[in-house]
This record gives C-alpha cells, structure tokens and sequence, in this order.
C-alpha cells in the first residue's frame, strides 16, 4: 500500500514529522514502512511560464526562439526544437541551471549561435504520461491551459502538484483495513497521539423526484457469499478527465488516471479501503442487478479483454441476462465505463473473502480489489464509501446523483464485544501498565471500552480474543518497552535423543575421516533414476510426486540419495577439485501404498570418493569404521553383481549378523560413471541410517589384557583369484577353533609365476589362550587342522 | 724397565693424541693380552722383591693412564660423531606438513549444530518432524483454514489436495503439543520448501530452527529474555535485541525480532545496509487457538515460540552472498569452514 502524506494529510496532521520518523515510529507500532519516496525531489528550477514572442531561428529551419515571462522582469530566450508551440501558450520552462528527472541538468548554452537559457518540457521530461495529463501530447512540449495563468512563474512542483511523499507500507494480511487511506490515518493518529478527523461524506442528491429505485432493482440470490451490496444511480454523467488533484493523488498510490467516474471508484478505494465499480446503466438489461453464483461454464469477458469460464463456486454481479462483474475481481467489458456513458450505477459491496480469493486465483487475475477482498472487509464500509464516491461526483461535476440508496444487507453481525482483563495482559507481556491506559489506546483504535467490556469496531476482525487485544496495547505502548526476563518454570532436561546423539557420531568420524558434508535437495528429477540405471520396475523408482513444482528437475521426492551424491561428484570433477570425498546424511522418502498417508522418511547415509588412492577398499576402510565405532561386530561384505548403479565384479552389500542389509557400497558401474561424466573409479555407498543404529552395540564392556603370550602361524598358498579371502578366512577361523585370536591377511601376490587366474596369499593366523601359555604341540595341532580344512574344503594346498 | 714403562706411556698417548688414532687398535696394542704392557707386566717375575711393588705400582698407574686416555677420547670422538649426525640430520622445517585427511561439516550444519548447542544449555530438548506433512498441522492446527490470505506468503507445494512440503518447521510444534504435555521447551531444526525460484536469496528447500516453550504463566518478557540470551551467545555478548510488531496466524502478540548488527555494533555497515540492526527471527506468543487445537488449555497454559532460518544467518555470519553456494557443494567452498 503506497499512501500518500498529501493525502494523508486530509485525516491527521503529521505534517511537522519528517519522513524518517513517521516512518519509523509507523514500523514500531506495527504498521512496516518498506520505504519512501519523495515525488519532485528529482525536478529543480522548472518554472511555468507564458511565450511572449515566437522567431525562427536564421540557422536552422527547425528551431524557433522563445521568448518567455517566467515571472521575472525580463523576459528569457529559449530556442526550442518543438513544433507544437505558439505565442501565448503556457508551458513548462527548465531554467538553466535547472534539474529534471533521470539525472538530467539543464545548462544554459547556444544553439547554434542563439543563446538559449534553458529548456521547454515535455510531459515525458517531467516523468508524467498522457494519462497524468490528458490532452498533452508526447512528442511535443506540455501546453498547459489558462487555467494556470495565474501561476506564471511558479514551482512547476507547485503548480502541477507534483510534491508529496509516498509511503510504501507493508500490510500483514491480518489488517485489510490498513489497506486505505483512512485505515493508516487511524494508525497514525494513535502512533502520534494525533487527532483523527473523518468527515462524513455530504451527498445532496439532485432533488428531482425522482428515485433510484426507479432505475434498478437489486437481488442478491447467494447472501452467503454477499453479505451486503449497495448501490446508487448518477445520471445526465459528463465523462471527462478528473481534475488535476485527483489526478496527482491516484498517480501518487500508483494507479492510473483514466476518467472522472472510473477514478472517483479508485479513489474511494483507496480511501476508504472499499472496493467499488461502476456499471454503464445502458448495459445493464433488465435494469436489473443479481448477486448470483455463476452457472457451469458460463463465459465472460472481464474488461481487460480477457476471456473466462466460470463455475458455480464463483460469484457473478448480473443483469437480467448476463453477468457483467466477476464480483470482487474485476468487472465485464460488456458494461465498462466509456466516453458515452450516460447513466452509472456504483457498487459498493461485500463478497465474502475465501470466495474471491478462490475465484481470483483460479482465473489467475489478482487485482487490488480481491487483493483486498480475499482478506475480509468491513461490511459496515460499503455505505460511507458509495456516498463518498456520490459526494466527488458532485464535487467534479461528473453528474446528478438520483436520490435514494439500494442497501441490501442479509448477513449483518453483531460486533465482537471482549472483555478488557487488564491483569491477565499484564501477566502475559510481562509489563505494568494501567487499565485506563489501556482503554485509551482501545478508544483511539476506535474500540469502544465501557465497564469492563470492548465492543471491537467492525472493520477490526481480527480482535477476537485477549492475545488480541494484548498486541493492540503492546504495540502502541511500545514492543521494546517489554523487559526481559527469565523463565519461571520447572526445569526441563536439555540433551539429544539417543538417536540424534548417533547421528552426531557419524558425522564427527566422517569428518575425521576426511569426509566433507554435503547438502543437497530432496526433490530431483524422475530422470534421475534412469542416470543411476535403475531398472524399469524397480520399487525406487515410485516417488513422492509434487503435484505443482517448479520444473521437472525438482518435480519427485527421492527415494534413494545416490544421484545426488553423483551429481555433486561430477560437479565437482568439472570444477577440476581433485581428491574428492563426500557424504550426505540424507533423508529419502519411501511412498506409503496408500496415498493418502505420508510416506517413510528415512535416513540414508551416502559416500561419495574420488582420487587419488581412492579404491574399493578405502572406501570400505571408511565404512568399515563407521561399523566399529556403532559398536557393529560380525558385519561381512558379501559380493553383490546385480546392483545396476555400480561395477558387478566391484560392489557389495554390507550384511550385519542379524541378516540385516546395513547398505551397498561399490564402484560406480562404467555405463553410469559416463552419463555423469565421472572417471572410472569412482566411488559410492549407500548406508541405512536406520539399521546402523538398531544394530549399534550397547555400552563397551572392557575385556582383560592377555596375561599369556600368543603365538603366530603363517599360512601362504596360491589359489583361484575368484577364491574370496573372506571365504577363506571363514573357514580358517572355523577350523583353528577357540585359540583363533586374529585371522590377517598380510600379503596377495599375482604374478606370471603364479599362473595366470590364480593369486598367491599369505594369512597370519594368531592363537592364544587365556589361561595359559599354548604349548608348541597345541599350536602346531592348530595349525594341521586349518591346513587339513584348506585342503579338504577348498582344495588348497600350502606352498614350500 | 722403568724406562720401558715411561716410554709404553709417552707413545700410546702420542699415539692417542695423532688425529683419527684407532681406539681399539691402541688398546690391543698396549693392553691387550699380547700388548706391549701386559708383556712387561708378564716379566715382572724376573725383578727383585723390592722393585717388584713400585714398578707394580707404576705399570698399573700406565695402564689406568693408557685406559683413561682411551675413553676420554672415546667419548670425544662420540660426542663428534653425534654432532656430525646432527647437522647432517638438519630438515627444512619449512616444506609443507603431510597432514591426515581433515573432512568438514557443512557450514548449514556447523550453525545449526551450534544454534543446537545454545538452546540444549537452555533446557530445550530437539523435536523431529516430517517434511511431507498434512495441511492440517502445517496450517490448519496453526489458525491458518483453508483460503487464508497468510497462505499466499508462502507458496506451498502440494503432494495432493491434504498433503504438502512443509511450508515452515511450525507444524512440529503441533507434534509435539499433541503428544506432550507441559512444560514444553523443544526446538526443531529442519528442511522446508516453499516454492520460490532459484536466486541468489531465494530457494525452494531451506532450513529452519522452530523454537516452542509452553508451561503455566510463560509471558512476552520470558520470550525476550530467552531471545537475548540465544542472541548473545550466538552473535556475541555485545548483542542487542529488537521487536518490532508483525503478524503471523499461530502466534499473537508476533513480532518479528532484529539483532544488532554484528558485523558494526550497530552503526550501519555493508551487512546491515546502514540500518545497524539485521532482521533474524520471527517470534510471538503462542495464539490460543493453536494451543486449543491441541487440547492445552489456554486459560491455564501459555507459551511462545520463535523460527529462524539458518541459511539466513549463515549467510550473515560467513558473508556469503549467494544462497545457491549452499546447495552446489564445491568443495572448494566447502573446504573454507
């Protein structure tokens, strides 16, 4: 809302409060200024002034030389290039030096050979349109009318009205009524401790006999939508350009100037708050109004030319036949104001908020009256605002207002009467402050405050109960007047669910681990399942889908976090970052069969590497950690050949000894690397939040250091490279019994000598025993039966 | 014999004193068992019972002479040597470490744990919530009903007519009052969405820290105490806090709360735009509607609650000037916290 102090200045004399202050204080009372601006500032030295003589100029067949009384005893000569000038025209003169809009500076030189001291204006110099100044033309300089002779050689600021000061408000959604002139007048008025004076409009009406009832009927056949419609009739309508002070006031809010009666509605609703619209009478068929829900596929040209299809849950303004205002939002090309009106009927109305704010938003056309609408008006404000429109039509002279109003009002309400508790909102803000003090701020916002009891005026719905009326005296009184204090409650224990303390966990041995943390969104791309490979009938690939997002690229909730550990690789390796090592604690959101339940948000811990000495086994290094310091024991990685996003032969699933799947961790495949333009050896995981912290080991119990020393057995032997070493170890362990302390693998070897499909290993096995020191008899039985086990289960024989 | 003994002394020692002597080679030479003083101490037999004694004497001061010297010179050519190693061992200090690799947590991460941090001290406990929600707890419960005007300021996503990205980390609250009772004091950290372009200050997913205390006879001036003690911890003791009258539906009275400045004490910087205070939080007693809404009795109860965003004020604080950094994860951005 960008309200003028001009105007302002009608209500509630502020005028000795300089913008900054006004501004501010505003702010403090809740009212938030965005800023101001000051109309004129840009515009110095420009004079009116009349031609007295006009001679051409000898060197140029285009320019003229203007002689000029700007007010001055002497005459001043200007040479101008325009053509539309003439002796005796009033015009706009920049005054060498002078200062017009844009950072233009006027100087006084010579054109070619003629001094010239200045320069006539066009409107456009002045940063004024045709609609500012109806009649003037744009390529041409600004013929102001006689009307101005008696300001020769005045401001042109002045005479123009072009000085004001415009504030822009920010108006929460709670205060329509602050979306007016008068509504901010209020405000100020109580912010400053200032008088309020809002005269009540004085219609005479013409006085002929004659009755408006006479012209129109009104119906209202959905009152639960229309609470209250008024209407007034003005004949014998003269359409003209609205006068000058008008004109500045309406360019000033930022809307444009059009003519008398369309402005007279623009004006009243921004004085008054109450959106109002004028029909041409000679359209209207039947003479008739109805207030009717629209029918199914009712068609309708709003006055922008636009055409609409309307349905029942929208209110149309209609006349015997056809609707011609979509109500509330914008009224019918069929019944618009024109150069020929003769006849016009004011609206003045109250739709109900949610219904224009629906209908608005399904048309796509917000304009300021259902901006203003959807928030819910006072019904109360339809009356003054239609006879202030009637008392500018006579004002203007735009017409003969018919005497007699067409007020229909079914759905009027009590007011909202509260009780003033003065010790309850003390006890709440934490102040002091006196219950008469505080019924003088609800009287100065219009509430009426009469033993104990609030009757809230009706353009305040928002005071319903006692927080209410608490913000009401905080905010005059001051929200920093408020002292700080402690609470005077039980206490509470601060701390992290053990869940949230895990999660802390992980995250500081991944950044000791050299990890660095990612952020990335939870919405992508249905693509970016195909980029990961993830097979046609894949469940992953069922998503959470945003039923209105911005692009497709952020149109699904993921399912799995992978893709977008990938994309932040890539991105990375385009930037040329070498070593790269990343991970997310990423929420992946799993779809409920039924939809109309919140899917399953879990927690999904991806990894992401790359660099140098980054391979399978360091990243298993890292996951490996992440399981020992959960306190996870008995966790294998079992080869996994069918997971489409990574390397068959270099992937695995991490099996926990409950059987659980704890996640997958591998290379990326080759195939998926190059659609994100990765190197081979890339490297990912994927763990299950979930079941890493329902596996976590309890407390540490402390086991004893060994008393007795261990002993140690080297086994090395050539086997099939697809021998896996874990396999091995497993049937080591199983056969060296109890005494097996550590089963290590110390070396792999693969060479020509070898063979080609085989490699060589070298495992350390380490026995001991707790209670004693192992005999070499015992150790040596040991080692038989593990050597006995490598032979008859795998074949193996030992080497040397 | 004598003489011999006197001339045994005065070359082992010559020898002794030449540069690079062989120790070991002195030390066969003369006392080894074929050395030249063992072979006079072998012929002490032959002399006479009187000489015997002092020449015994004599030979065994040679000896301890001879021997002496040796380790003396032993230790100095040890103490040589170790000098040598010394400054051939020398480094150049000054060629760069070889550190272990160092990860990082990302700067949304480090503000909101540390904000975490703050609050837990204050006897907050941490309230999780999810982010595809119902309309019903990220609006209705909050005394937003369907059609609210309060519902276009922030452009909400919609998974179906009832379900939607949280639009704020408000709803938790609702969570957390429908389960619990008071005292209540929890914050909840989390993502929201809003539909908002990629710019450089806007995003569709960011991070808010929603805070709830409820308990009897909880006032505006507990919210102010509470805000100014979080405030200082977070931006610095110095810091002053202010309010200035807003609006939001679940809470009333609302404020929306200025800082003062951190980066200029509050005399109008570049990050403050000349203003001296920065806009962090919106804050406000909890409206009563929303307490009703879930079953706490405001006649008995009250409370307030307070949101931030921490992309805001981990921009603020790291000076970044552009959100979209944040969710580009370079590392070379990332390395810098």
């Amino acid at each position: 809302m960008n309200l003028s102090r001009n105007w302002l200045a009608d209500f509630v004399d502020v005028s000795d409060i300089e913008n900054k202050a006004y501004c501010d204080r505003m702010t403090d009372t809740g009212s938030k200024v965005e800023g101001f601006e000051v109309l004129g500032e840009d515009i110095e030295n420009v004079l009116v002034g009349r031609i007295t003589s006009i001679t051409p100029h000898e060197n140029s067949d285009h320019l003229q030389i203007c002689m000029l009384n700007v007010g001055g005893a002497e005459d001043v000569q200007i040479v101008t290039g325009a053509q539309n000038v003439f002796e005796g025209a009033i015009v706009p003169v920049a005054l060498a030096p002078a200062k017009l809009p844009g950072d233009v500076v006027i100087k006084a030189g010579k054109l070619r050979g003629v001094a010239s001291n200045g320069m006539l204006c066009s409107i456009g110099e002045l940063n004024l349109t045709t609609h500012d100044m109806p009649g003037a033309i744009e390529d041409g300089i600004l013929i102001l009318d006689e009307s101005f002779a008696d300001k020769i050689g005045m401001d042109i600021r002045e005479a123009l009205m072009l000085s004001d000061s415009v504030v822009e408000f920010e108006i929460t959604s709670n205060r329509p009524d602050c979306l007016s002139v008068i509504g901010l007048a209020r405000e100020t008025a109580v912010s400053f401790d200032r008088d309020l004076r809002i005269p009540t409009p004085a219609v005479k009406g013409v006085q002929d006999g004659d009755t408006v009832t006479n012209h129109i009927t009104v119906a209202i056949d959905a009152p639960e939508l229309c609470s209250r419609y008024t209407a007034r009739v003005v004949k014998n309508v003269k359409i003209a350009p609205s006068p000058l002070w008008l004109r500045m006031r309406l360019r000033a809010s930022g809307v444009r100037p059009i003519n008398n009666i369309v402005d007279i509605t623009n004006y009243v609703m921004l004085e008054y708050g109450q959106p109002m619209h004028a029909f041409d009478y000679a359209c209207l068929d039947g003479s008739a109004i109805r207030v009717r829900r629209a029918a199914a596929g009712e068609q309708f040209m709003s006055l922008d030319d636009q055409p609409h299809t309307l349905d029942e849950t929208m209110l149309v303004i209609a006349d015997a036949n056809k609707a011609v205002a979509l109500a509330g939002v914008m009224g019918g090309a069929n019944s618009e104001i024109t150069e020929k009106t003769a006849t016009v009927v004011f609206e003045s109305a109250n739709f109900m908020g949610s219904s224009v704010r629906v209908t608005a938003k399904k048309q796509g056309m917000r304009t300021e009256s259902s901006a203003r609408f959807e928030k819910g008006l006072d019904p109360e404000n339809t009356l003054p605002a239609i006879q202030r429109a009637c008392e500018l039509v006579e004002l203007l002279g735009a017409g003969d207002v018919v005497d007699g109003i067409i007020d229909l009002y079914p759905g009027k309400t009590e007011p909202t009467v509260l009780p003033l508790e003065p010790e309850k909102i003390n006890y709440f803000l934490g102040v002091k402050l006196d219950g008469d003090y505080m019924a003088d701020i609800l009287r100065r916002l219009d509430c009426k405050v009469e033993g104990g009891m609030i009757t809230v005026p009706s353009f305040r719905a928002d005071l319903a109960c006692m927080a209410d009326i608490a913000e009401e005296i905080i905010r005059i009184y001051g929200y920093n007047t408020i002292e700080s204090t402690s609470i005077n409650a039980g206490i509470t224990q601060g701390c992290r669910t053990p869940e949230q303390a895990y999660t802390e966990e992980l995250h500081n041995a991944l950044v000791g681990m050299g990890l660095y943390q990612i952020e990335t969104f939870s919405f992508i791309s249905p693509k970016f399942y195909d980029r990961i490979a993830l097979p046609a009938d894949s469940p992953l690939r069922r998503s959470v889908v945003i039923s209105n997002p911005l692009g497709e690229d952020t149109s699904v909730m993921r399912t799995t976090a992978l893709p977008s550990m990938l994309d932040v690789l890539a991105r990375n390796k385009n930037f040329a970052n070498e070593n790269v090592a990343l991970y997310e604690m990423a929420t992946v959101y799993i779809p409920d069969e039924d939809a109309a339940k919140l899917p399953d948000e879990r927690k999904q811990l991806t990894l992401g590497m790359y660099g140098d000495g980054v391979d399978f086994y360091r990243l298993k290094g890292v996951c490996e950690n992440l399981l020992d310091l959960s306190g996870i024991r008995g966790a294998r990685d079992v080869a996994c050949g069918d997971d489409p996003t990574c390397h068959p032969g270099r992937c695995a699933k991490i099996m926990l000894a409950d059987g659980s799947c704890a996640g997958i961790l591998g290379e990326v495949h080759p195939t998926v690397a190059r659609t994100y333009d990765l190197d081979n050896g890339t490297l990912i995981a994927a763990l299950d939040f979930a079941v890493l912290f329902a596996n976590r080991g309890g407390l540490v119990e402390y086991k004893p250091l060994p008393k007795f020393p261990a002993s140690t057995r080297d086994f090395s032997f050539v086997c099939a490279e697809a021998l896996e070493v874990g396999h091995i170890e497993e049937i080591m362990a199983k056969a060296g019994g109890r005494l097996v302390e550590d089963i290590r693998l110390f070396d792999i070897y693969r060479g020509p000598q070898i063979g080609e499909g085989n490699k060589s290993v070298s495992i350390r096995v380490t026995l001991r025993a707790a209670d004693r020191t192992l005999t070499v008899e015992e150790c040596d039985k040991a080692a038989a039966k593990i050597i006995a086990a490598l032979d008859r289960e795998l074949g193996i024989k030992l080497r040397g | 014999m004598r003489e011999t003994l006197e001339r045994i002394r005065s070359t082992a020692m010559e020898q002794l004193a030449a540069p690079n002597a062989d120790l070991e080679q002195i030390r066969i030479q003369y006392l080894g068992k074929k050395g030249e003083l063992t072979a006079v101490l072998r012929g002490m037999g032959k002399l006479s019972a009187e000489e015997r004694p002092v020449i015994g004497q004599l030979a065994n001061e040679v000896r301890a002479d001879i021997e002496a010297a040796i380790t003396a010179q032993a230790e100095k050519n040890a103490a040589a040597a170790l000098e040598k190693k010394l400054v051939d061992e020398r480094i150049d200090v000054t060629m760069p470490g070889v550190a272990p690799a160092r990860g990082r947590r990302h700067p949304l991460a480090i503000i909101q744990h540390e904000m975490e941090e703050i609050f837990i001290g204050m006897g907050f406990q941490i309230a999780e919530g999810p982010e595809v929600e119902y309309d019903y707890y990220n609006f209705q419960a909050l005394n937003i009903p369907e059609n609210h005007p309060a519902r276009d300021t922030q452009d909400t996503f919609y998974i179906t007519e009832n379900i939607l990205l949280r639009s704020q980390t408000s709803p938790v609250q609702v969570h957390v009052m429908e389960e619990q009772r008071p005292p209540i004091r929890i914050i909840s950290p989390g993502r929201v969405y809003r539909s908002d372009a990629m710019d450089a200050t806007h995003s569709p997913l960011f991070h808010q820290l929603e805070g709830l205390v409820v308990d009897r006879g909880i006032t505006m001036g507990d919210l102010k105490g509470m805000l100014e003690l979080a405030a200082k911890q977070m931006f610095g003791e110095q810091t002053r806090i202010r309010f200035r009258p807003h609006h939001f539906p679940f809470t009333e009275p609302s404020a929306e709360v200025d800082v003062s400045c951190f980066a200029c004490g509050g005399k109008g910087c570049r990050l403050c735009k000349g203003e001296g205070w920065i806009e962090i939080l919106g804050a406000g007693m909890v409206h009563p509607n929303v307490l009703r809404n879930c079953n706490i009795d405001p006649e008995e109860y009250s409370g307030f609650a307070f949101g931030m965003g921490i992309e805001r004020i981990t921009m603020l604080k790291y000076h970044i000037d552009d959100i979209r950094h944040l969710y580009e994860n370079d590392v070379r951005f990332l390395s810098q916290f």
